[in-house]
């Protein structure tokens, strides 16, 4: 897994998990269909992300469908450091 | 619309007396929801007919009918005896959208204890609040959840049992853990339904006000008619429809009308426990065929964003009708919701202490977009001057909702708080903390709160519970918290910090912030926003004055501020 993912990945563990729980989470684990992440909760995974990766997401791209794995938010993500 | 019975006509000679002869209850004989919602479905014929189709995240799915409620219910209720609860005590359900959230609200009902659901998402501030206030006896969970109750169970010396429902073969459970698997435990076929009364407590819904900690409206067992009436009326529920409530059961909207109202109508309902995705809920949808659907105005907002090529994608011509609860649903979102399924959404207004809706859009009755709708049948509702609370008389004049006292779901108390209660009435009517105007038509029209709490997505919040929790950082020494406009939830938390020397405002704090909150209270109750600011207007006693900042935050007029210090 690349770096960008392992970064994402770790956070949405640490953050997102309640200690005990012990679903196994994976880059392609549906976050937010899943119940891991809710709608609430994305915010702070948005802000999280423009943080680390200074980008800035529009309100508009921050669908569920976008944040609903790993895998999607990299794409996100990606999408935003190439427009710079 | 399938009933031709209009608005009109049912208020003629309205009683609450057609729902008790329909149900076959007499005032002064027992009643229970438990009851009511299974065993009574079974004696009517109906055990075989489907009661909950439920799908899980993963896509798997589980099926039960009424005879299976009947059974499982009675199984639930006879474990929680073996435990050793008594009638009355207070037994939490804090657990996702699983089976065994309806099944057990049930089965605690059978055996005579209050039940208490709460949001699964709430964090172990957020529960310990709620739990050490009812003095709750059991808590019934999941792994996924039990780290957030092993953390405050040693201050909650009233809490003997914690149930967990998949304990399964994973790590030793702990301290007063004990197992439920209850597709394994042996059926009770028979049970001795305890002997509720009309005013026997039933349910605890804790809901947020400005000031204080969160409290418990209770309800008893004789809400029932009133939720079993406006589940027909106003959802329009048929024996053959299939019902999708979006609800919680956390929530009142989730046990009044995604337990309580759809069951003892004798509908099938399907849940859903999963998170939003438009493409999802479309399938579900269309899958079940569903006929009936209960949503919320965040919802619809997400799902217009998504716009109605999403919805052209799937069969949904098995809707017929549309309601939505939680907020005053925005006239752009009735007029999208008829372009994108060919039926309006039907907003609903009620509240956790009033235990059903009160006002209403009607079925077959012309929508006005953005109207709460008209009050039920059944219900007197008026809008009080706010100084003198007699009613304000004028057609378009604002002031504060009140209703006539009395009917069978209003809730007979806030938990051990006399006194909170007692103020929630005035000159003869229950003040509702809402104020709204009525047109010439006797239409109401929703205008905001009357105080200081949050509406965040159909939820409230209570801003000193926020700043309380705030206070908790290291870093803050003074916050406020109030609501902010947002497009899609209505209104979404801010808060304002003034920090501690030695802490640097910035994103970095105020993300780590933003999740502290998050993770002791909610999500609901995490600020999205956190201003950092060397000061907060106070009054001479030193009273935060939150208006001045959610004025701020909505371009309104901050009004007087004669009493406000100057820094």
């Amino acid at each position: 897994m690349d770096e960008l993912k392992q970064l994402v990945l770790d956070y949405v563990k640490r953050e997102y998990l309640e200690e005990g729980d012990d679903r196994v989470v994976t880059e392609t684990t549906p976050l937010i269909s899943g119940g891991i992440v809710d709608s609430f909760s994305m915010v702070s995974l948005k802000r999280f992300l423009e943080r680390k990766f200074s980008i800035s997401i529009p309100d508009a791209d921050a669908s569920p469908q976008a944040f609903d794995s790993v895998n999607s938010i990299a794409t996100l993500v990606t999408r935003f450091q190439q427009k710079g | 619309m399938s009933d031709p019975i209009t608005y009109e006509e049912r208020l003629k000679e309205f009683d609450w007396a057609i729902a008790e002869r329909e149900l076959g209850w007499k005032r002064g004989e027992p009643i229970n929801i438990g009851w009511h919602c299974s065993d009574r479905l079974c004696r009517l014929g109906h055990g075989a007919r489907p009661a909950l189709l439920w799908e899980g995240s993963a896509g798997n799915e589980r099926r039960y009918t009424y005879d299976d409620l009947r059974v499982l219910s009675n199984t639930f209720a006879a474990y929680l005896q073996r435990l050793g609860i008594q009638p009355g005590e207070r037994v939490c359900l804090f657990l996702d959208r699983v089976p065994e959230l309806y099944i057990g609200f049930l089965g605690i009902l059978k055996m005579g204890g209050i039940a208490q659901p709460l949001f699964s998402a709430f964090g172990d501030e957020s529960l310990h609040t709620r739990l050490e206030n009812a003095q709750t006896t059991a808590i019934v969970t999941q792994r996924k959840h039990v780290a957030k109750v092993r953390k405050i169970r040693d201050s909650l010396p009233a809490l003997k049992h914690i149930v967990v429902v998949d304990a399964g073969d994973g790590p030793p459970l702990q301290a007063r853990e004990v197992p439920l698997a209850l597709d394994g435990e042996p059926r009770v076929e028979t049970f001795a339904c305890f002997p509720s009364e009309a005013e026997t407590p039933s349910v605890l819904h804790y809901t947020s006000g400005t000031t204080g900690q969160p409290k418990g409206a209770q309800h008893v067992h004789s809400s029932l008619v009133s939720q079993y009436l406006t589940a027909k009326w106003v959802l329009d529920l048929k024996p053959d429809d299939v019902y999708w409530c979006n609800a919680d059961p956390g929530w009142v909207t989730g046990t009044s009308y995604g337990i309580i109202g759809p069951w003892a109508n004798g509908v099938t309902q399907v849940v859903l426990d999963s998170g939003f995705i438009a493409e999802r809920w479309y399938a579900f949808l269309q899958k079940h065929r569903v006929t009936v659907w209960y949503s919320a105005p965040t919802a619809i907002r997400l799902l217009m964003r998504e716009g109605t090529e999403a919805v052209r994608k799937f069969d949904l011509s098995a809707l017929r009708h549309l309601a939505s609860v939680g907020e005053p649903l925005n006239a752009e979102a009735v007029l999208w919701s008829k372009e994108a399924f060919g039926i309006p959404f039907h907003d609903t207004y009620w509240q956790t202490e009033t235990g059903c809706m009160v006002i209403t859009n009607f079925p077959g009755m012309p929508i006005k977009p953005g109207s709460m709708g008209r009050p039920v049948p059944g219900i007197t509702a008026t809008v009080l001057n706010a100084r003198t609370h007699e009613p304000v008389g004028q057609p378009g004049s604002v002031g504060l909702i009140a209703l006539q006292p009395g009917w069978p779901s209003m809730m007979r108390s806030y938990w051990k708080n006399p006194a909170a209660y007692e103020n929630k009435f005035k000159n003869g009517w229950y003040l509702t903390g809402d104020r709204a105007s009525i047109d010439a038509d006797g239409y109401f029209w929703f205008v905001g709160r009357d105080d200081d709490v949050i509406n965040t997505g159909g939820h409230l919040v209570g801003p000193f519970e926020i700043e309380s929790a705030l206070l908790e950082h290291p870093g803050v020494a003074e916050s406020a918290a109030v609501a902010k406009p947002d497009p899609v939830n209505m209104e979404v938390v801010k808060a304002f910090v003034v920090l501690k020397p030695g802490y640097e405002a910035g994103p970095d704090l105020e993300l780590e912030i933003m999740n502290f909150i998050r993770k002791r209270l909610s999500p609901l109750a995490m600020p999205q926003e956190i201003e950092f600011t060397e000061s907060l207007p106070k009054t001479r006693s030193g009273k935060i004055v939150r208006r001045i900042l959610r004025a701020r935050e909505w371009g309104e007029p901050i009004g007087d501020i004669s009493t406000v210090m100057d820094d």
